[in-house]
């Protein structure tokens, strides 16, 4: 049935019904208990399913993942919590040298069906170190998946097939959009990892984005049509494995592209879709395709971000110089 | 069960006396032969002290033959626990069938105690493969070279065992250079809080690569670094079977009984060089190395067994054929040709492989056949 609900009802939806469905399902990180996180995704979580199956660890991110890879080795669906972006950083080494590895490493014997949930990207003002847009680093390791909802029905969706997936998946979750609500039905089912998505069709030129910017291309896409000009929008969903087929097919039919993306640009996601794309589609192309994308600096202080973040009026002025004066 | 509300640690202690190791290492039988008593330790019974000598046998074959297949180019590299076999045979010979090892590159001998077959187990050290044999049918993760990190992988073992509610006790092996990741204290840390059945086993032999443990740390001893996490430390003589044997079975008991985690350093020496690729001579006098030679952990288990008439010629010659029968095994098993397949190096990279893995892997076999051709 359709309701309205935030993301985060929907994750923590999400989360309760994997752990009723699965014995096998645990949640645990920092402050994931009692307190059920500092962005309450995980609220409640440890009353109705006991200190076992929702629970608070020692504050350290390596030995969370660390220990999840075990549980993992060991027969559990670990679903882990890291408080914030730049906080995954102590668990690298466990997430590209062993999470991403074991299946590989043991000849496909072992593998380690974990999923890292990560409160990511900018927009809600928050200090250093809490903004980082980090799916590149993960993005390049072989043997990750990462996903990106950019709503509340997709959140759902996607984190019950994270939690069911075989292979360790990154889950991020765009902070911005937490408290946004929209309208959404978590009985019908949303398309499967790997499965970008059009969001809205246009014919003129084809914005690709995924989490936090796909709210601010769709807002681009209303306003260049009020302008006239018909803008379709790609939400990725999932970065890796990544939807070949559905992204070029899009930029096919209009022969115009945008990558939007808040992550700087240099060397990212981004760049791996131009590149993608151009390979694939040079000969339907009628312009170069531009990249709308954070800068290539540290994240900005809370007063400044917004001179940073992907916005509609750069998004339009990227369309608009889509060379049309050869349409 | 073992998670707690609020902020009552059920297990925590302010009495930490107990947590501390003893002054000297605890020995048993001293580098001559000659037993000692040794307070609050039993010496095993002779069954399991025969065994270990068949097994130490065994795994100085296996460290003398993989050495010699370095040499003929047959292996990679062979990091050599040449020296260390007490440790090696100990750490495996107190487990049950159903508990875990969780083993370093150092530790392939230990693997093959475990009953790992010796090929497979040099399956990484021969580069066909990251790791040969299946972990969950032998319970023997795969060989850890990034320090540390897999000691957070046995406390995530364990925990499961115990969130289960089966018995399963996991053995976490490292040297005395990973003490000083971050992942050893972040394992021994969790480890303690959850409670979990983990034994870390440090065979500190005294170097890391080139560097001596003076530059590891400052501790008294490894077995110090327990106190800080709550857990016990217990120093034993490394190259002491007996000794090693009390020791770590006491501690798998312990953590079988839902006592927790307890730290075990072994006190040893490497012997020979880091690796075939190393030179000792450049960080170490070779002056160093000779006492230690004279507290060889096999000869002195024998002059005990066969003072004590446990064993004879007889005995000592069968041990030494079974150890040259796994010896020709792994000279006839370690052969030239890769034992996987190009496709492997896609096909587990995910549980089902990308359509960009599968175009790629496509690539690769449009090259070999168009070179097939030629
Ligand atoms: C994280 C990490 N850093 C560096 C290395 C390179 N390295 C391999 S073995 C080794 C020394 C380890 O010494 P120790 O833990 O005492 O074990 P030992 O080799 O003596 O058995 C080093 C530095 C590594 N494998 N992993
Ligand atoms: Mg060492």
């Amino acid at each position: 049935m359709p309701e309205k609900l935030t993301m985060a009802n929907a994750l923590n939806r999400a989360l309760r019904d994997a752990l009723r469905a699965d014995d096998s399902v645990v949640v645990f990180g920092e402050d994931v208990g009692p307190l059920g996180g500092v962005f309450r995704i995980t609220d409640g979580l440890t009353a109705e399913f006991g200190e076992q199956r929702c629970f608070d660890t020692p504050l350290a991110e390596s030995g969370i993942l660390g220990m999840a890879i075990g549980m993992a080795m060991n027969g559990m669906r670990p679903v882990v919590e890291m408080q914030f972006d730049a906080f995954a950083y102590p668990a690298f080494e466990q997430l590209v040298s062993h999470a991403a590895k074991m299946r590989n490493r043991t000849r496909g014997r072992v593998g380690v069906p974990i999923v890292v949930r990560v409160p990511y990207a900018g927009g809600i003002g928050g200090v250093e170190h809490h903004c980082d847009s980090s799916e590149a680093y993960y993005a390049h390791t072989p043997g990750l998946h990462v996903v990106a909802p950019s709503d509340p029905a997709d959140a759902y969706g996607l984190l019950r097939a994270a939690v069911e997936s075989p292979d360790p998946v990154i889950f991020l979750e765009p902070k911005k959009l937490y408290f946004s609500r929209a309208e959404a039905d978590l009985s019908t089912p949303v398309p499967p990892i790997g499965q970008a998505v059009v969001r809205r069709d246009g014919t003129d030129a084809t914005l690709i984005a995924y989490g936090p910017a796909v709210p601010v291309a769709l807002e681009a896409a209303e306003a260049a049509a009020q302008e006239g000009r018909s803008l379709q929008v790609v939400d990725l969903r999932s970065i890796v494995p990544f939807d070949d087929e559905t992204v070029c097919a899009a930029v096919r039919s209009t022969g115009r592209a945008v990558v939007v993306a808040e992550a700087a640009g240099f060397a990212s996601v981004s760049s791996e879709v131009v590149a993608r794309v151009t390979e694939r589609c040079f000969h339907s192309l009628h312009a170069p395709i531009r990249r709308v994308t954070g800068f290539d600096i540290p994240y900005p202080p809370p007063k400044l971000e917004h001179v940073h973040l992907p916005s509609v009026d750069r998004i339009l002025d990227a369309v608009d110089e889509l060379q049309w004066e050869y349409a | 069960m073992f998670i707690w509300r609020g902020n009552q640690n059920p297990f925590m202690t302010r009495d930490a006396a107990h947590l501390l190791p003893s002054t000297e290492p605890v020995t048993l039988i001293d580098p001559d032969g000659h037993p000692v008593p040794c307070d609050g330790h039993e010496m095993p019974d002779p069954q399991a002290l025969v065994r270990a000598y068949a097994a130490l046998i065994t795994a100085r074959r296996f460290n003398d033959q993989a050495n010699a297949l370095v040499r003929q180019g047959r292996l990679a590299v062979y990091p050599s626990s040449h020296g260390q076999e007490a440790c090696q045979v100990a750490c495996v010979q107190v487990l049950g069938d159903g508990d875990w090892l969780f083993p370093t590159y150092r530790d392939t001998a230990a693997i093959v105690a475990r009953g790992v077959d010796p090929v497979q187990a040099l399956t990484l050290l021969r580069g066909d493969w990251h790791s040969g044999y299946d972990p969950q049918a032998t319970r023997v993760a795969p060989q850890a070279t990034p320090l540390a990190t897999h000691l957070l992988h046995a406390v995530g073992v364990a925990h499961a065992a115990r969130l289960r509610g089966d018995d399963t006790v996991v053995m976490a092996v490292c040297g005395d250079g990973a003490t000083s990741e971050g992942d050893f204290h972040e394992a021994l840390n969790f480890a303690a809080v959850f409670r979990t059945p983990v034994v870390f086993f440090v065979q500190n032999n005294e170097y890391a690569i080139s560097v001596p443990l003076a530059r590891q740390t400052a501790a008294p001893s490894l077995a110090h670094k327990g106190i800080g996490y709550g857990i016990p430390g217990e120093r034993v003589d490394g190259n002491d079977v007996a000794a090693l044997l009390d020791v770590l079975g006491t501690a798998v008991d312990r953590a079988r009984a839902g006592e927790g985690p307890q730290l075990v350093e072994a006190h040893t020496y490497r012997v020979q060089a880091h690796t075939n690729a190393d030179d000792p001579s450049r960080y170490r006098e070779s002056g160093e190395v000779t006492p230690w030679l004279a507290r060889d952990p096999i000869t002195r288990m024998e002059t005990y067994l066969r003072g004590r008439g446990l064993i004879g010629a007889d005995k000592i010659r069968e041990y030494g054929a079974a150890a040259d029968s796994l010896a020709a095994g792994m000279r006839a098993g370690l052969g030239d040709e890769p034992v996987a397949d190009y496709r492997e190096l896609f096909a587990y990279v995910y549980a089902e492989p990308t359509p960009q893995l599968r175009e790629q892997m496509a690539v690769v076999a449009d090259e070999l056949s168009r070179e097939e051709a030629r």
